[in-house]
């Protein structure tokens, strides 16, 4: 007999919701949405048994259940406890938490070099948020960072063991969505590194997802390796006829260029589907895909600046009013600027540009 | 009326006595006026010849920095363009290979790094915003120039010498 689901109550940020049993609170949470949705770092909802390393989803519950009223005695890892009947979360309304939080980002932030002017995910990384919102400016760190050798993970990834926060997600996906993982975490502690064993290249078709899983910029896309900052380029909406992934990924063009080519996410940074490597890196010419139109990005977000929607061009009246003859002042950016020169493709090289790829001085000036 | 303020003066239209409508007095007392102005402190300067101090805060052409071994200090990160309200400046960045650690700072460096100068309104935001205190603005003005090709200044134009290797002076000076 099909029983009626008992639904639990839980006030989170005394906010009423009714949740299913089993629910974690970070998913109570979200269910809420808007402020009282706690960080997370290492927790992903596609992945299944992520979460509860980072600790900066922490929340304080003050009361435990109906049945069971006393407060938990310690702030607790939202992304790993499931709700009683009758809880009451304080997240943003609890000064404790806060604080707390303020710590966990300090501690992620203690080997985490900060050079994020190098730095590719720079501008869509989740620690830099983090500890924009929760940090403190400044570190009490006085002793050497732990820094690794930067390793190329198979042809198109590359990893900075250096700005890893090891979160897990990149081996929860290979090992969830791929046929065979070969790489996860070795050394114990401070020592403890993201690794392929004895070096092996990960070549299977969805390995590049863990780029898009990364919260911070430990891996990163070889092939749009220092190619252009993520707020200078134009996410679009676009899909492609693929037999292996749903197709539908976001295009970060420059003009017709297509330089990063990566999955979609939702508001919590989530990949919605997980596209192929095909897709991702060799996929670079705007003929292969189909444009759906510009992706919405959040207008808190410096991906926002420069895109100015609902503009619209004025009319060009010099060529009206002379008869249909271009005007003779006007400078072709492209005669004396070296930058987006339009005999160099930067999209079409394989891996970051280098010095010999920029020719010198060609007669632009 | 009542007033608007307690400056308003009220104007004099009595008829002239004799002395006003003599006329000369005027003229000597205006004439009077003018020569002094002659042994004043000239308010104006030689320019060529002699330049006014700039105020410290002054925000002129920019440059590029180098640090102290000689190396480009600028690695491309966006900011300066980010903060740009002209959208005056536009860079490509390169990786650094193997044997260039003397040239380059970082492992990421601009490759190409101009400064649309006619765009530019000099508001200094590219100095406050460069985390790499690469880029700073100095105590010069813009060339005036016949062509508009002219203001884009690219970076043989705004990397200071390297007090190192001479031999990379700007070309375009020599």
């Amino acid at each position: 007999m099909a029983e009626e689901k008992k639904l639990f109550k839980v006030t989170i940020d005394n906010i009423p919701v009714e949740v299913e049993p089993g629910t974690t609170i970070l998913n109570a949470a979200r269910m809420i949405g808007g402020d009282v949705v706690p960080p997370a770092m290492c927790y992903y909802s596609k992945l299944q048994g992520s979460g509860g390393k980072c600790r900066t989803c922490l929340v304080k519950v003050s009361k435990g259940s109906d049945a069971d009223p006393r407060p938990m005695p310690k702030l607790v890892a939202s992304c790993r406890t499931t709700v009683m009947d009758g809880m009451e979360v304080a997240n943003i309304t609890s000064p404790e938490v806060l604080d707390a939080r303020k710590g966990v980002v300090e501690f992620l932030l203690l080997n985490h070099p900060l050079d994020c002017p190098v730095c590719d995910q720079a501008g869509e990384c989740d620690l830099q948020d983090l500890s924009y919102e929760h940090g403190v400016s400044s570190t009490r760190y006085e002793f050497k960072r732990r820094t690794f050798d930067k390793i190329d993970i198979g042809d198109h990834i590359k990893l900075h063991m250096t700005r890893c926060i090891l979160c897990y997600r990149c081996v929860f996906t290979a090992d969830q969505l791929t046929n065979k993982r070969e790489h996860g975490i070795l050394g114990r502690g401070d020592a403890s590194e993201i690794s392929t064993y004895i070096k092996n290249s990960l070549d299977n078709d969805f390995i590049g997802n863990v780029i898009d899983v990364c919260p911070v910029g430990a891996l990163t896309d070889r092939t749009a390796r220092f190619k252009n900052r993520v707020w200078f380029l134009k996410p679009v909406d676009a899909h492609c006829t693929c037999d292996k992934c749903s197709g539908k990924a976001v295009l970060w063009m420059r003009g017709d260029e297509i330089f990063r080519v990566t999955a979609r996410k939702d508001k919590y940074g989530e990949v919605e589907e997980f596209i192929c490597d095909t897709c991702r890196f060799e996929r670079k010419d705007a003929k292969d895909w189909v444009i759906e139109g510009p992706r919405k990005v959040s207008r808190h977000s410096v991906i926002s600046q420069g895109h100015y929607v609902g503009t619209r061009k004025p009319q060009e009246t010099i060529a009206r009013v002379m008869d249909g003859r271009a005007p003779k002042l006007l400078m072709d950016i492209h005669s004396v600027s070296e930058v987006n020169m339009p005999a160099v493709d930067l999209s079409k090289i394989d891996g970051p540009a280098h010095s010999n790829d920029f020719p010198k001085n060609n007669g632009a000036q | 009326m009542q007033t608007l303020t307690n400056r308003a003066q009220q104007v004099d239209r009595r008829p002239m006595t004799f002395w006003e409508k003599l006329y000369l007095p005027a003229i000597a007392k205006g004439m009077g006026i003018t020569l002094s102005h002659i042994f004043s402190k000239k308010a104006t300067v030689n320019y060529p010849e002699e330049t006014r101090p700039f105020s410290p805060v002054f925000r002129g052409l920019h440059v590029l920095n180098r640090d102290e071994e000689g190396r480009e200090r600028c690695t491309a990160c966006g900011l300066c363009a980010v903060a740009c309200p002209a959208e005056a400046i536009t860079m490509e960045a390169a990786e650094r290979k193997e044997g260039e650690e003397h040239l380059y700072r970082e492992e990421k460096y601009a490759a190409r790094y101009e400064i649309n100068m006619l765009r530019c309104i000099f508001c200094g935001f590219c100095e406050e915003a460069c985390p790499k205190q690469a880029i700073y603005m100095t105590e010069t003005f813009a060339p005036a120039n016949y062509q508009r090709k002219g203001f884009i200044y690219g970076k043989d134009d705004l990397l200071i010498p390297d007090p190192k290797h001479p031999v990379t002076v700007n070309k375009k000076e020599q």
